[in-house]
């Protein structure tokens, strides 16, 4: 096995009394699909906030590529190249759909003087091209605000495929999605890993999708990891059962 | 531009540049309308295209004003006596003198506002809402305070400035071209900046500042850069009317952040923030309701203007443009587009199958 691209080593987040994360461990194997599943208020949002720097971490270590990143602001965390998109979208919201994702093109290398570049043409193709990739190429002209939950999703997606990441966290992307678009979702999201040769860590509830999707999947419970193995092996461990049915005490 | 679009530009210009000649009474009122386009102009950036509601913009106006009067009586007396002598020294400027000062004034003006933006911006970007248009104003407000107990500038009891050499109508209408001049490079400046990256990073922040970090943007850099290019402008303006005025003084003339600093926002919302032209006609209306209210309805003046202010935030709160753009989003290129992609070609080519 290769060296992880992303490792979370002994993390602990507290807010207050309520231990949110505690000592959490686990490993992203970079070109992977990895899964991440728990009940409700299990953690695992906060685990994304604590990976990208929104939440300093009390305790632990965070890598990406090797490197400590626990301490950095989420700019730079999404500059290096590890970008997540939100449980409840958050597009921007008065720009079209072809504002967004031209603003959303990778900020790694760009210096004072690209603040005040004109929009390549190659911009605005790429745009297109994912805008049609997710479906959304009739929508290019109208307000991101105007669309539906649903599309905004898919919106935001396009967006994290524009910024080029080597990682991307995934918070639920099929929730609130119509049924019948999940199958073209994780269509997409296998072809943007496969494609696009982007990692991708991903929180979801809905059980089918997960299984379908991932290699390897965490399970937490009260905030911390309870198990993790292959789809087959955490389906069947009694323990990601009985945090599900409410048995765990 | 397009024909049509080069036409409509020209007849304003025309129409700018005749009005002194054709007009000669109203040429510092003229002159003054250029100076409402500019506050709007330069609100705007912050407030509409940004998204950061600053009460606190006239300070590089008062800055600007204070640098030039100072660059203006320094390069050629001694500004602590002068301003210990509340005006009882008379220079006379040869017309090099008064020029070459007044020139190296506005400069000065314009990037003294400007480093001053840019420092100020590390300490209040940190705040958002509510708590960035407090802490501006706070900064304007402390700003006229530590003016008025500075004695070397002239403290509470200001400065003269230089009087303009040349016959009578000069004055005004050299200060109406400049203040035009002013007014017409910011629009351009602004015309080609919403053109670039800059636009849609700000128009971002102003969206969802959480999530333009979220992606990378350096979203610092571009608040930075914002505020700077107000400010920049901001004390042009300032720079020019002190001289229009001929006599600087901190709470009415520099700093009237009740005044001018008000009519900023109110202007801008007026003709519809977040648009380029909204703030140039808001400053229109807005500024020949002023005038009309001030001839016709003396004593009731500011009666007038507040209940303006009320009626269009609480009934007219998305401004002339928004009203104009809600009707005919077309024209502002918002469509639901059926259109093919260019050639798909590499990797994102074909849609996905659902």
């Amino acid at each position: 096995m290769s060296a992880p691209i992303l490792e979370v080593r002994g993390v602990t987040k507290a807010f207050g009394g309520v231990v949110a994360n505690r000592d959490v461990s686990l490993a992203v194997q970079p070109g992977t699909i990895t899964g991440l599943i728990g009940p409700n208020g299990s953690g695992k949002t906060t685990l994304f906030n604590s990976i990208v720097g929104q939440y300093p971490i009390d305790s632990g270590s965070i890598l990406f590529e090797g490197r400590e990143i626990s301490r950095m602001s989420v700019q730079r965390i999404a500059r290096l190249g590890m970008l997540r998109t939100f449980q409840q979208t958050r597009v921007f919201s008065k720009m079209d759909c072809i504002q967004n994702l031209m603003i959303s093109l990778p900020h790694r290398q760009s210096g004072w003087k690209d603040m005040f570049r004109p929009h390549p043409p190659e911009v605005v193709e790429k745009a297109e091209h994912l805008l049609e990739f997710v479906g959304l190429h009739s929508k290019r002209r109208l307000p991101a605000g105007s669309l539906s939950f649903g599309q905004q999703k898919l919106l935001e997606f396009a967006m994290a495929l524009m910024n080029e990441p080597k990682v991307l966290l995934l918070d639920e992307p099929t929730a609130g999605i119509n049924p019948t678009l999940i199958n073209g979702l994780i269509d997409r999201l296998k072809r943007a890993n496969r494609e696009f040769g982007i990692t991708l860590f991903v929180i979801e509830h809905n059980m089918r999708v997960i299984m379908n999707l991932a290699q390897h999947i965490y399970c937490m419970a009260f905030g911390q990891v309870l198990a993790s193995g292959s789809p087959a092996e955490v389906k069947d461990d009694p323990r990601v059962i009985d945090a599900y049915l409410g048995a765990h005490a | 531009m397009s024909g049509r679009s080069l036409g409509f530009h020209l007849a304003l210009l025309a129409a700018g540049v005749a009005a002194p000649f054709v007009l000669p009474a109203h040429a510092v009122q003229f002159a003054v309308f250029w100076i409402m386009v500019l506050f709007a102009l330069t609100w705007d950036t912050m407030g509409g295209q940004m998204g950061y509601n600053s009460l606190g913009n006239i300070l590089f106006f008062g800055l600007g004003m204070y640098i030039c009067a100072l660059t203006q009586v320094g390069i050629v007396y001694n500004i602590a006596e002068y301003t210990a002598a509340n005006g009882a020294i008379h220079i006379d400027f040869t017309n090099r003198q008064y020029f070459e000062g007044l020139a190296l004034g506005v400069v000065f003006a314009a990037f003294g506002a400007m480093v001053v933006a840019a420092a100020l911006s590390w300490a209040l970007f940190g705040l958002r809402g509510p708590y960035f248009a407090i802490g501006t104003l706070g900064a304007a407000i402390a700003a006229a305070e530590l003016t008025s107990a500075w004695d070397w500038v002239g403290g509470g009891q200001g400065i003269a400035m230089p009087v303009f050499p040349g016959g009578p109508g000069m004055r005004e209408r050299f200060f109406y071209f400049a203040c035009m001049a002013a007014a017409v490079a910011c629009y351009l400046f602004l015309r080609w900046l919403y053109r670039t990256r800059f636009s849609l990073a700000i128009n971002a922040i102003r969206d969802d500042e959480d999530k333009a970090e979220a992606l990378g943007l350096h979203t610092g850099r571009y608040k930075m850069v914002a505020w700077s290019i107000s400010a920049f402008f901001l004390g042009i303006a300032g720079a020019l009317f002190g001289n229009m005025t001929g006599f600087v003084e901190p709470l009415e003339t520099a700093y009237p952040t009740l005044t001018f600093g008000i009519y900023m926002v109110a202007m801008t919302l007026l003709g519809g923030k977040g648009t380029l032209w909204g703030p140039v006609i808001g400053a229109t209306l807005f500024y020949t309701l002023r005038e009309l209210t001030w001839t016709y309805l003396l004593g009731w003046q500011y009666i007038a203007l507040g209940v303006l202010i009320m009626v269009n935030v609480i009934y007219f709160q998305q401004g002339i443009m928004g009203w104009v753009r809600s009707r005919r989003p077309a024209w502002f290129g918002v469509k639901v587009d059926e259109g093919r992609p260019p050639a798909a070609g590499a990797r994102a080519a074909g849609a996905a199958g659902e």
